[in-house]
């Protein structure tokens, strides 16, 4: 990670209004190629919103996004061409097949050389076994694998991880860690990683931002930031933030 | 439009259709039955009328254009359904696909699989009920190609009411064709209809077609502005209807439909 390249994301002054509710409140950040950065926040603190903004599905009410040197909202197909998502609520259509899903989604990102794109991330999320198998049929474990080859099928800049192990066991939620850690190293990826496990964020994570009504209230290195706030964990970070943000709710 | 990304959308009504038979039956099963009902209703009125030998071209010709449209309709508002069910709006729209490619790729399936049904229902009429198409002349190509754009229209607009009001308006969708049915004159001539839905009819691309079939069979002429009017007016619901989808879309990123689609239960 290098703050001295162009981000590979960098959000600047989004806001997404509705009605007399404020779900995301006037949010800048950047996130650099080869870093990890953690979305932290209760339920409804708007990290969904933000991501969904981000993917150009929603749209601002003011603000913007940049993927990789692209606006969003002017240059869609260019910002999302080298940018993917894996969200535990959006699983890939269960009654296709993996390797089918697998080339709907490569033929979506104009992949080339498609099919030994499809056979190296079976491989590699170890599925090639399930390849002929449909996604609906697959464990929770097993689909989350599934998105993420999905996620990785056009070698992105940007991956966006919507809680990405949520419902699944801890052995596959380390393997899943350990993916995006590769992921990271070798292809100097840019990740913005939701999640409720702070285990997992200060596993993972080069850096976190705290939300909570859709502003960023604190960010730093996960390892250190709870000290400096006077906590010994991050949970016990994380769960003041809650009460104190809660209560102010 | 990058015809990849078009390519991906058929593919994967492919897939499903030939992964799934309960979605292959149909295509078929339902067009013949429709034959099979009015052919045997056709050959009946044909032996107790004067007038039998037009009954089916006439009769006949038109229940089997009539469920053509259907069928090109229901082939664009399913291949939709299936990423209504399978909640995948968010998957394709957070990807370079567009949403005009996204059309296409409906209209394409919706071609497809309206012609398979078109294919079973035409050798049906001509093997079992002796419907000769020669009867029509060249003029059956425009009148397939009026039914194919309107039917499409119909397939996009309905499409779009449902991303509009959410996966509970399906309801609304499938009964388009039979309230469309008495304005379009499929079993009867314009004339017996009284004036404010003759005005109607007017405006309804089909009637044309419907009313052209009768006269040619009649041995009339072929009513060429009439077939004209009619293209002209399918195009123009075609184009309407895909502003209308635009529209729709656009207000659901707006509103963060698209991605609610997925998230939770739409109302």
């Amino acid at each position: 990670m290098t703050e001295a390249s162009a981000p590979a994301l960098q959000v600047k002054h989004l806001t997404k209004r509705y009605g007399a509710l404020l779900a995301v409140d006037d949010l800048s950040f950047a996130v650099y190629p080869g870093e990890i950065v953690g979305l932290l926040g209760l339920n409804g603190a708007g990290k969904s919103t933000t991501i969904n903004m981000i993917l150009g599905v929603l749209e601002p009410t003011s603000g913007s996004v940049s993927l990789n040197g692209f606006d969003v909202a002017k240059q869609r197909q260019q910002a999302l061409a080298k940018t993917n998502f894996a969200a535990v609520y959006a699983p890939l259509p269960g009654n296709l097949t993996v390797r089918q899903n697998l080339r709907i989604f490569g033929l979506i990102y104009s992949v080339a050389a498609l099919e030994r794109r499809i056979d190296d991330l079976l491989e590699q999320y170890e599925l090639t076994k399930f390849a002929g198998t449909r996604c609906g049929l697959l464990s929770s474990g097993e689909q989350s694998r599934v998105s993420l080859a999905k996620a990785m099928l056009n070698a992105p800049r940007v991956l966006l991880l919507d809680e990405p192990t949520a419902s699944i066991d801890p052995s596959t939620a380390q393997g899943i860690r350990a993916y995006i850690r590769d992921f990271t190293a070798r292809q100097q990826g840019a990740v913005l990683w939701t999640s409720h496990n702070m285990y997992e964020v200060e596993e993972v994570c080069d850096r976190i931002m705290l939300m909570s009504q859709g502003k960023i209230l604190m960010q730093g290195d996960p390892k250190t930031l709870p000290q400096a706030h006077g906590f010994a964990t991050l949970e016990a970070l994380f769960v003041d933030v809650a009460r104190e943000t809660g209560a102010s709710a | 439009m990058n015809l990849s990304r078009i390519y991906a959308i058929v593919l994967r009504q492919f897939y499903l259709l030939k992964g799934s038979p309960t979605r292959l039956l149909p295509l078929f099963v339902w067009v013949m039955i429709d034959i099979v009902l009015w052919g045997f209703f056709t050959l009946y009125l044909g032996s107790v009328s004067p007038q039998g030998d037009r009954f089916v071209p006439a009769l006949l010709g038109a229940v089997l254009l009539w469920d053509f449209l259907t069928r090109v309709m229901q082939g664009v508002t399913m291949a939709f359904f299936e990423d209504v069910w399978s909640r995948n709006f968010l998957n394709f729209f957070a990807t370079p696909l567009r949403v005009t490619e996204y059309i296409a790729g409906l209209v394409i399936t919706g071609i497809a699989t309206s012609l398979i049904g078109l294919v079973a229902m035409l050798l049906l009429a001509w093997l079992a009920f002796g419907l000769s198409f020669a009867a029509y002349g060249a003029v059956l190509i425009p009148f397939i190609m009026v039914l194919f754009v309107f039917g499409m229209a119909l397939g996009v607009l309905g499409s779009a009411f449902v991303l509009r009001l959410g996966p509970s308006a399906e309801w609304l969708i499938w009964p388009i064709p039979a309230i469309l049915a008495p304005f379009v004159c499929v079993f009867y001539p314009l004339s017996v209809l009284p004036v404010w839905m003759q005005a109607i009819a007017h405006l309804l691309p089909p009637s044309y077609v419907f009313e052209s079939m009768r006269g040619i069979v009649n041995g009339g002429p072929v009513p060429w502005i009439g077939l004209l009017t009619a293209s002209l007016l399918s195009l123009a619901y075609l184009a309407a209807s895909i502003w209308v989808f635009l529209r729709v879309y656009r207000t659901a990123v707006r509103s963060g439909l698209i991605a609610r689609y997925s998230a939770e239960a739409v109302n």
